[in-house]
């Protein structure tokens, strides 16, 4: 009996891990998601009874009761939370995540103390946990008071914003090299604590259009300090799931730094998109550049005529709630025969996906939903582009101007469309700063207002032709 | 350095390694409901916590433990339910 239950406990976390493993790979295609999804949460629950039976485990109200508390709490996160706030809600469970992995190595790294004795490795590992659990924390909650419209989401920097990080740093290293020499609790508090301000320091001069790349770096460093957490209190399970987590969220930081054409250390430490304010609409050589508007009327009527369509969706559409207008006008044009086809820039919105959800939400099928390289080769032979909050995704001067910021960015080539037709509330350049020459092509009409409110009156006017 | 943290180390890299494996190539349509039920994984962290809340002796300790089975359980259980309610919107 005393090797079978904790020979059990560890058999539950090898068929834990293996559950992790499947449901993760099953989360990568659309017919297996759900159902990895929820393979990975009977994995999950195999670990937590398992570890129940733990003989050192003997304060079961209270476990429980901690147990009951967070399930209850994030039942009703989970159920209220509404789509569009998705980014958010993402950002605020990484850091809910890494709090969790930080304060397991800070107590387990306590009890060390408490015996006596602190070996080096336990020393070290701990350190680790708390040094990216507590970026991971505060980071992750800049991220969610940022999306969340709490702080501008303008990049924030103190003056001297580099020495100040190189001196916290220092600080961190020279508390960590006194800790190796002797164990304290108030050294491990010091670093614990430059820990938490270093992850306050790295998400606020990050701008919100970076999102994407800060949530994905958040969700794999979330993974990180579990097998952080798990190297302090050697355990295996622990160690093994955060390894995984901390692979996805890598790959998926990846995939956004390569869908803006950035480095990571670029989209970490430049500040991007606070820098001009651009006031737009001003050519080279001074003089006022024109553009064409047109009206709901207009605009409806180059759509309802069209053969094809392809809508463009960006962070416009989330912030105004569009998502359902937009599929309202796709159905109508629908039955008038039109083809409509939805293409998605890897990059648009807030978090890698975002239009993905949104468009789901309001029932869009996703084979409808184009990824750029499927659909930048269809441009040409389509009638009308018609562009709904998006801006730096579609501006060619990615292309064509090699004195742009954002040159070398893949772009969804709406240019090369017949007519583009763009919703957005006013010429204001988007959060790259920089001008758009597409809205000042021939080709080009602009439709300003808000972006649900535009959607709306563009249906009614296609009902009426 | 001791074995155990070398079995660990190695441990480590390997999941690591199968991870990039496992999640190569996933398509854009699922990008978010792969981060959300990888961030719910991540809330494994309560297994740790619920080992140093276990003991009853030190109150600080058991605290600790206690604040961070609660975090990791909303990480948990908001995780899967929120990635549940995404795939389920996701239709053909």
């Amino acid at each position: 009996m005393e090797t079978f239950l904790p020979s059990t406990i560890q058999l539950s976390y090898i068929v834990a891990t293996g559950l992790f493993f499947l449901g993760l790979k099953k989360l990568g295609s659309p017919a297996t998601a759900r159902q990895g999804n929820t393979w990975a949460s009977i994995g999950m629950l195999i670990a937590v009874v398992a570890t129940l039976l733990d003989t050192g485990v003997v304060n079961y109200p209270m476990i429980l009761g901690a147990i009951a508390l967070g399930s209850v709490i994030g039942f009703i996160a989970a159920k209220k939370v509404e789509m569009t706030q998705m980014p958010q809600m993402v950002g605020l469970l990484n850091g809910l995540g890494g709090a969790a992995s930080a304060l397991v190595a800070i107590a387990e790294f306590y009890r060390l103390l408490l015996e006596g004795s602190v070996p080096i490795p336990a020393t070290v590992t701990a350190i680790l946990g708390s040094l990216i659990g507590g970026i991971t924390f505060t980071g992750s909650f800049v991220a969610f008071a940022k999306l969340q419209g709490l702080i501008g989401g303008k990049p924030m920097s103190l003056p001297g914003q580099k020495l100040i990080n190189i001196f916290l740093l220092g600080l961190f290293l020279a508390g960590s090299v006194a800790l190796l020499i002797s164990p304290s609790s108030n050294i491990f508090l010091v670093i614990t604590g430059i820990s938490l301000i270093l992850g306050l320091f790295l998400v606020l001069p990050i701008g919100g259009g970076d999102m994407p790349v800060v949530i994905s770096l958040l969700n794999s460093l979330s993974g990180l300090a579990a097998s952080a957490a798990g190297f302090v209190v050697m355990n295996n399970i622990l160690i093994v799931a955060g390894a995984l987590v901390g692979a996805s969220g890598i790959i998926l930081t990846v995939i956004m730094c390569k869908g803006m054409n950035r480095t990571l250390t670029n989209v970490l430490f430049s500040a991007f998109g606070g820098g001009a304010t651009g006031s737009g609409g001003v050519a080279a050589d001074g003089t006022e550049k024109s553009y064409r508007q047109v009206d709901a009327e207009t605009g409806a009527m180059m759509l309802g005529y069209a053969r094809s369509v392809v809508v463009v969706p960006g962070y416009g559409m989330a912030v105004a709630q569009a998502q359902h207008s937009v599929r309202e006008l796709a159905d109508q044009l629908a039955t008038r025969g039109v083809e409509v086809k939805y293409a998605i820039h890897p990059v648009a919105g807030r978090m890698p996906g975002h239009m993905n959800v949104l468009l789901a939400e309001a029932n869009v099928p996703y084979s409808q939903l184009y990824d750029m390289d499927d659909i930048n080769g269809e441009f040409d032979r389509t009638d009308v582009a018609l562009v709904i909050g998006a801006n730096d995704v579609v501006n060619p001067d990615a292309k064509e101007d090699s004195n742009s910021p954002i040159y070398g960015m893949p772009i969804l080539e709406v240019d090369k469309a017949k007519n583009t037709i763009v919703i957005k509330r006013s010429m204001k350049p988007g959060y790259a700063g920089i001008d758009n020459q597409l809205f000042y092509r021939d080709k080009t009409a602009m439709y300003f207002g808000n972006a649900k409110e535009a959607v709306a009156d563009l249906v009614s006017e296609v009902k009426q032709l | 350095m001791s074995e155990t943290l070398i079995g660990a180390l190695f441990v480590f890299v390997l999941a690591s390694f199968a991870g990039f494996e496992v999640i190569t190539k996933v398509p854009p349509t699922l990008h978010t409901p792969l981060m959300s039920g990888a961030n719910a994984i991540s809330g494994i962290a309560v297994i740790g916590a619920m080992v140093v809340a276990g003991p009853k002796d030190n109150n600080f300790i058991v605290i600790m433990g206690l604040v961070a089975i609660t975090l990791a359980m909303i990480n948990v259980v908001g995780g899967f339910m929120v990635t549940d309610r995404m795939l389920q919107m996701f239709k053909k």
